[in-house]
């Protein structure tokens, strides 16, 4: 038989842009023969706002807001990258006050609980299971609660500044922080035992979209994907910013490199950000009040220089590499180093001679979020 | 930082850190984290530059394929980050127009170096998908906002903008207010040629855009470009501060 008659079995239907499952405007064109995925390739594109330009063109505070929307269900860790970068490119990371940066940890952490516990929200009902996505909200209503205290926003936050932080936090807010911690692994023993254990879930997960770890750094995964592949590496504490060199924490890591590793994995991290959130809570009272800004001149221009800063944000490592030229009040070049992007393009690798309805699943594992992947 | 002090000859320049005399080509490629490679290829490498922490090597563009190989066997085994960048109005730019950045990760180092490749315009790259995998999205984008093609890539084509865009954003001659890509919307009610362009609002120019006059550069003064707006008096009774909430 010819190419053409075998490839009459074949069928390339268009999954997405407009599909609840893709979370935000993700196609992806899949060849099936059957349910089997043949190939699959994901086009990307249709949220691309040209962030990178406009940081070109506007001054250096002025793009902290812009950094919200690129991941737009965590903000704080995108905040964080951006002011960290420029923080660097200044040379002022060590003059920032303690205080600031125990604050800037525990938003951050705070986003990723927010984060993962809409990942798995979204994740769940996916593969059919719909009632953790109202016990997650439930948790996760208090999470921006919290930072609508603190900063005013519940989403794009914009909390961050460059030197520092703008507001600081008190004892109210704290109280209502710890109060949260109070409940929360009695929350996450909830959702475990909707899901860790149950045979539907597992069926779903287990053995779906597995990677290897060659392959995961192959690919350049990073957080969760990477780390459910078993591959013990994480940017808080590879290169530790802010105050992670003194938080105890630890970094689960999966066996198998499957859908129900990184599960497992991102449940456990959840756990962990718990931990670093209640030592926090605790170091912030050794720190001076309102001790939360670095000198930085009014007009910000660093010399002429490059930069590039990562943290953990909850997809991976969320990178910022600035070129300045020190002339001007603004990047000449700014480029982000998107999680979501580099996570995706493994996609037709992760699906490759599975069901449809597993792509649904593997898309839902690596956690992707369109504002960032096209930026 | 001349030019900072020429500014404001009253303060001395705040929060400027005493600059360590920058390191020479050859004290940075003698650096136990490159040297290895860098001894085994010196024509490979241009220059090397070694600023807040962050190696930089300048390497010859038909060597960067050898130079990453070398790299990988020697544990940077990760590519963390490629893109281009467009230095025709960079000051005091004098070399090739375009650059691409590769950003390596060492595990067992636990240190990331940055390659830099300068190219000219319309002078293709060797692709790196033959040493990692992550290049290929990496280099699609750097191919789709600048235009710099990558020789030996398996599917160079956009991936951000769409196929038949005519230009290529991130380069500096392209303005930020956009083009007019000559996509008309809705062309089976507005006459051949006559209707507007997409993504616009229908409105005249003038009309739509709250920035009027000639192009300046986005976000730097918005004073005098905006219209002024009349102050209108605060409605009574909003008392809604949340935050004295217990």
């Amino acid at each position: 038989m010819t190419q053409t008659m075998l490839n009459l079995h074949e069928m390339e239907i268009s999954f997405g842009p407009q599909h609840p499952s893709t979370h935000g405007v993700l196609r992806v064109m899949v060849k099936i023969d059957g349910e089997r995925i043949v190939d699959a390739k994901p086009i990307i594109g249709y949220l691309h706002r040209g962030t990178e330009k406009l940081f070109e063109n506007m001054n250096y505070p002025q793009c902290v807001p812009h950094t919200d929307r690129l991941d737009y269900v965590a903000s704080a860790t995108s905040n964080e990258g951006f002011v960290g970068a420029v923080e660097k490119l200044l040379g002022i990371t060590d003059q920032i006050p303690r205080r600031a940066k125990i604050i800037r940890v525990m938003l951050a952490e705070l986003q990723r609980l927010s984060s993962h516990l809409l990942w798995l929200a979204t994740h769940a009902i996916d593969l059919g299971a719909m009632t953790p996505f109202f016990y997650t909200f439930r948790e996760r209503e208090l999470i921006l609660d919290l930072f609508e205290d603190y900063c005013g926003a519940r989403l794009t936050l914009n909390c961050m500044r460059i030197g520092g932080q703008a507001d600081d936090v008190n004892a109210q807010w704290l109280q209502k922080l710890a109060d949260f911690l109070g409940i929360f692994d009695a929350a996450l023993d909830e959702y475990e035992s909707l899901l860790t254990t149950n045979r539907i879930w597992r069926k779903r997960t287990v053995g779906i979209g597995v990677i290897t770890p060659e392959d995961a750094i192959d690919w350049g995964l990073t957080g969760p994907p990477l780390r459910g592949s078993g591959i013990e590496w994480d940017i808080r504490r590879a290169f530790p910013y802010e105050v992670y060199s003194d938080l105890k924490f630890e970094i689960p890591v999966g066996r198998n490199g499957d859908t129900y590793d990184r599960y497992l994995c991102r449940m456990e991290e959840m756990r962990q950000s718990k931990k670093i959130l209640e030592q926090c809570v605790t170091m912030i009272a050794d720190t001076k009040e309102g001790d939360l800004k670095a000198k930085v001149s009014r007009v910000i221009r660093p010399a002429e220089g490059e930069a590039y800063f990562s943290v953990e944000c909850p997809k991976g490592e969320l990178g910022y590499y600035i070129i300045a030229d020190g002339k001007n009040p603004n990047a000449y070049r700014c480029h982000v180093r998107p999680p979501s992007f580099v996570n995706l393009s493994a996609l037709p690798d992760l699906v490759k001679g599975h069901l449809v309805a597993d792509m649904v699943a593997v898309i839902g594992t690596i956690d992707i979020v369109l504002g960032e992947v096209d930026r | 930082m001349a030019e900072e002090t020429e500014q404001k000859p009253a303060k001395p320049a705040p929060a400027a850190p005493a600059a360590p005399p920058a390191k020479t080509k050859e004290e940075v490629l003698a650096d136990p984290i490159v040297a290895a490679v860098a001894s085994a290829m010196p024509a490979a490498f241009v220059n090397a530059k070694d600023a807040i922490g962050e190696i930089s090597l300048y390497v010859a563009r038909e060597s960067i394929v050898d130079v990453c190989r070398a790299f990988k066997a020697d544990s940077f085994t990760y590519l963390v980050d490629l893109c281009g960048s467009d230095y025709s109005t960079f000051p005091g730019h004098a070399g090739e127009r375009f650059c691409v950045n590769y950003l390596l990760y060492s595990f067992e180092k636990n240190v990331r170096i940055r390659l830099k490749v300068f190219v000219a315009d319309d002078v293709s790259v060797p692709s790196v998908t033959s040493v990692w995998k992550t290049a290929n999205w990496h280099e699609r984008e750097t191919f789709d906002m600048f235009g710099i093609r990558f020789e030996g890539h398996p599917n160079l084509e956009r991936i951000l903008m769409w196929e038949g865009f005519n230009g290529h954003p991130l380069r500096k001659d392209f303005p930020i207010r956009g083009i007019d890509t000559g996509a008309r919307i809705y062309p089976e009610v507005f006459p051949p040629g006559g209707g507007p362009a997409a993504g616009s609002t229908g409105k005249s120019h003038e009309d739509v855009n709250i920035w009027k006059g000639p192009a300046v550069p986005y976000g730097r003064s918005p004073k005098g470009q905006v219209p002024e707006t009349k102050q209108v008096e605060a409605p009574q009774g909003s008392s809604d501060e949340g935050k004295a909430d217990a």
